[in-house]
């Protein structure tokens, strides 16, 4: 039974991915049957290369998804550069964990109050530059995507620096940092030139996954991105929803083309690394030792913080504007606070989280236990899986969501499951696993192998190691693993919206539907509501397990996350 | 190479390794012939690295199988008369010690004890007897159910002694089980686990690199390789 955990897992993650990009790419070509596309055709791509503004929307996902990245990455490194071992290091990561957990459209809408005209930063320099109105400038929404790239960078920081995190100990990061150190070289370029090399080949998959979300996310691109055009991923969206059925084939030769614009930034990306790696080593090789990096060191940390602080911020934001009664421009707080729009709201959000966790419960509980059963056959076996199977692993984070999700309502239809609590689930699952596996290997492959060695020599069968000694060592990790996946479900917008045809309400979905009307009040109880579950989620967690052993000092090893 | 069920004519007890071996992605770890009879302490010596370890996780059926491991095991292991080899951990009645105590951090004292108590030994008065009897003869009398992590070193050594004892071994390994111990403990623990091993006539193949823990088994001491 268990044997069959891996296969039955990775079906479940890959051929959803694969049933939506051949129901994409089928009507790509112009066969629909249910729309009256019977024959194959280009007239999709005709029409696609038609639309205004094509070639700026392609270049906008293109260039902002690799900016973003670089930036992100490039930010993340110098940070562990410059910081790793020291208390400021282990100070940044606790407070950049949290930021993992907030939905990316709650991070954008609250770094969007911040940097809009009328936010928070300009707010507080009003008095000081003598503003009595909103200043005349385009922060959101700018043509060229620069707020859609900082909205991007300040939630992939976390993400990277967690994921580079796990690599170190690998890399023996620690110990080369020394020794290198006593060679004469600063901190930053000594690590490098001797650690980051040896960390990459680790990280690479999670880099590769950001880069495909940049290139192609929606939410953050509809709040914070360039409007006139948007980024392609935003317009195929807006193709999709037209009434006029007979878009959906321009929307489907655009998805291909979203899947090429990403497999493209992965290539330009590779050559970059290649590149990357030929001129470090020469640069390794030059001997230069780079002493006096303060500097340096500084502006990694202010980077870090500054990313942190503008999430931190624009989540305060949010909750201002909730509560806030009248505001005028040059103010920095509302001059009163009112409840009257929780008030009003109220049982509408009941439903909604109601929605929102159930359709959550049901994707976390299925992976959790995929998850545990593959790790439970690969500890019983002594098989640990190989590089190829991490890319499966990571094949439903590096494909455009946008590229497969309305094949997969086509195939989801095809099956009678259209439009369904199951499906939408079903389709939550595709990134739940991932996430949730991800989260989860590293501890469980930790754990100590005497302990069950130990427990099956003094009698107890598998299943028993299993229940009684294994799983409760891991509580923590196992309930962290759960939290994880609960924000990743609770993030989820495409899919939700595709999937479940508008159906389903969740709190990400009637937030992002918010972010052309600009109430921003609206904006900042739903906002929110994102975050309240996977704080929830996170909060038990911490909380469970040190109620459950409160009486059992050594589960505090075994409670380290 | 005969691997045989059939119980043995020639030895009745004790626990036999008839030409043992372990190749290691084809380098030769452990060849070894030796028979432990009930009560006897034999004494593995050998540097670290040398496959001791894997020895005993071989005789427990823990040690990793399959290509990937790259381990390859010959010879035949047997206990009081039965081939252990193909037998479930769980099903072989070998206990080991390992030098960490390994007591399960989630688990009281009690508790510990108790996983480890056959489930053939049925009802709640019963068991709890047992158990604190077990605790009385090792002088940590109403440790119950204190948690594992509040105990002194030694205290936790002598509870995974009698956590292993009361799974009603017939066999003990111990994996350098006094190693992590202070010296003047080290003794004290050292004569308790050999005293229990003898008492409860229990074959008892120990590996160690400190010569002391030979001495003080008083048996034979060979060398795998």
């Amino acid at each position: 039974m268990l044997r069959f955990f891996p296969a039955f897992t990775l079906i479940l993650m890959i051929g959803p991915v694969c049933a939506g990009l051949i129901g994409t790419m089928l009507p790509a070509f112009g066969y629909l049957p249910a729309l009256g596309g019977d024959g194959i055709s280009i007239d999709p791509w005709r029409d696609l290369l038609r639309q205004p503004g094509l070639a700026i929307s392609v270049r906008l996902s293109l260039v902002n998804g690799l900016v973003a990245t670089l930036i992100s990455f490039s930010l993340v490194m110098l940070f562990c550069a410059a910081w790793q071992g020291t208390r400021i290091f282990a100070v940044m990561q606790r407070l950049l964990s949290p930021i993992l957990s907030v939905p990316h459209a709650a991070a954008a809408f609250g770094l969007a109050f911040l940097i809009a005209p009328s936010g928070w930063i300009v707010r507080a320099v009003a008095p000081f530059a003598g503003w009595d109105r909103p200043p005349d400038i385009v922060t959101l929404h700018d043509p060229m995507g620069i707020a859609l790239i900082a909205g991007l960078v300040a939630k992939e920081i976390p993400f990277l620096l967690l994921m580079t995190l796990a690599a170190l100990p690998q890399a023996d990061a620690d110990r080369t940092r020394q020794v290198v150190l006593t060679f004469g070289y600063g901190r930053v370029v000594g690590w490098l030139k001797a650690v980051l090399p040896r960390i990459y080949p680790q990280i690479r998959l999670p880099v590769l996954a950001v880069l495909a979300y940049s290139t192609s996310v929606v939410d953050v691109a509809m709040i914070l991105g360039p409007t006139t055009p948007a980024p392609l991923a935003v317009r195929i969206l807006g193709w999709l929803s037209d009434p006029d059925l007979s878009h959906r084939f321009l929307a489907s030769a655009g998805a291909m083309l979203q899947l090429i614009l990403v497999l493209m930034a992965i290539v330009i990306w590779r050559g970059g690394e290649k590149l990357a790696g030929f001129w470090g080593r020469v640069w390794a090789e030059g001997g230069m030792r780079g002493r006096r990096d303060g500097t340096l060191r500084r502006f990694a940390a202010g980077a870090a913080i500054l990313s942190a602080g503008a999430v931190f911020l624009g989540l305060a934001s949010l909750m201002v504007w909730s509560f806030a009664g009248y505001w005028s421009f040059p103010e920095f707080l509302p001059r009163s606070f009112s409840l009257r729009l929780w008030m009003r709201e109220y049982d509408m959000l009941g439903a909604i989280l109601w929605t929102t966790l159930v359709i959550a419960v049901l994707s976390v509980m299925v992976a959790i236990a995929l998850v545990l059963g593959c790790l439970e056959n690969e500890t019983r076996r002594f098989q640990k899986p190989g590089q190829g199977a991490m890319l499966l692993i990571y094949l439903p984070l590096l494909m455009p969501q946008i590229s497969f999700m309305f094949g997969l309502q086509v195939f989801f239809t095809g099956i009678g499951l259209e439009r369904t609590l199951i499906s939408v689930a079903i389709v939550h699952l595709i990134f739940v696993l991932p996430y949730v596996f991800l989260s989860l290997a590293d501890p469980f492959r930790a754990l100590d192998p005497r302990y069950g060695q130990t427990a099956l020599c003094l009698g107890a069968s598998p299943a028993r190691v299993f229940w009684r000694v294994r799983l409760p060592l891991l509580t923590r990790a196992v309930l962290t693993a759960c939290a994880v996946g609960l924000a990743v479900s609770v993030g989820q917008y495409l899919p939700t919206l595709l999937i479940g045809a508008g159906r389903f309400a969740t709190v990400t979905t009637e937030a992002v539907a918010l972010a052309s009307g600009g109430d921003r009040r609206m904006i900042g109880i739903y906002g929110l509501l994102q975050m309240i579950l996977p704080f929830a989620g996170f909060a038990l967690a911490l909380l469970i397990p040190a109620v459950v052993f409160r009486q059992r000092r050594g589960m505090a090893d075994h409670n380290r996350v | 190479m005969s691997r045989t069920l059939n119980p043995d004519s020639t030895t009745s007890s004790g626990l036999e390794l008839r030409r043992v071996s372990i190749r290691l992605n084809g380098r030769g770890l452990v060849d070894i012939d030796i028979g432990i009879k009930p009560g006897e302490i034999v004494t593995l010596m050998g540097p670290s690295g040398s496959g001791k370890s894997s020895l005993l996780a071989h005789i427990c059926g823990t040690l990793p199988s399959g290509r990937a491991a790259g381990f390859e095991v010959g010879g035949q292991v047997v206990l009081n008369g039965m081939s252990l080899d193909g037998l479930a951990p769980q099903d072989r009645h070998v206990g080991i010690l390992f030098q960490d105590d390994l007591l399960f951090p989630h688990l009281s004292v009690g508790g510990n004890l108790a996983f480890a108590l056959p489930s053939t030994i049925r009802g709640r008065d019963e068991r709890r007897q047992r158990i604190d009897e077990a605790l009385e003869s090792a002088g940590l009398g109403g440790f119950t159910d204190r948690d594992p992590a509040t105990l002194s070193g030694g205290q936790r050594a002598r509870v995974a002694l009698m956590r292993v004892l009361l799974s009603e071994p017939d066999a003990l390994l111990l994996d350098e089980p006094f190693s992590k111990l202070d010296t003047e403990l080290r003794d004290q623990i050292r004569t308790f686990v050999f005293d229990q091993a003898r008492l409860r006539g229990l074959p008892t193949l120990m590996v160690t690199h400190d010569p002391e823990d030979g001495a003080a088994a008083g048996g034979r001491i060979v060398n795998p390789v």
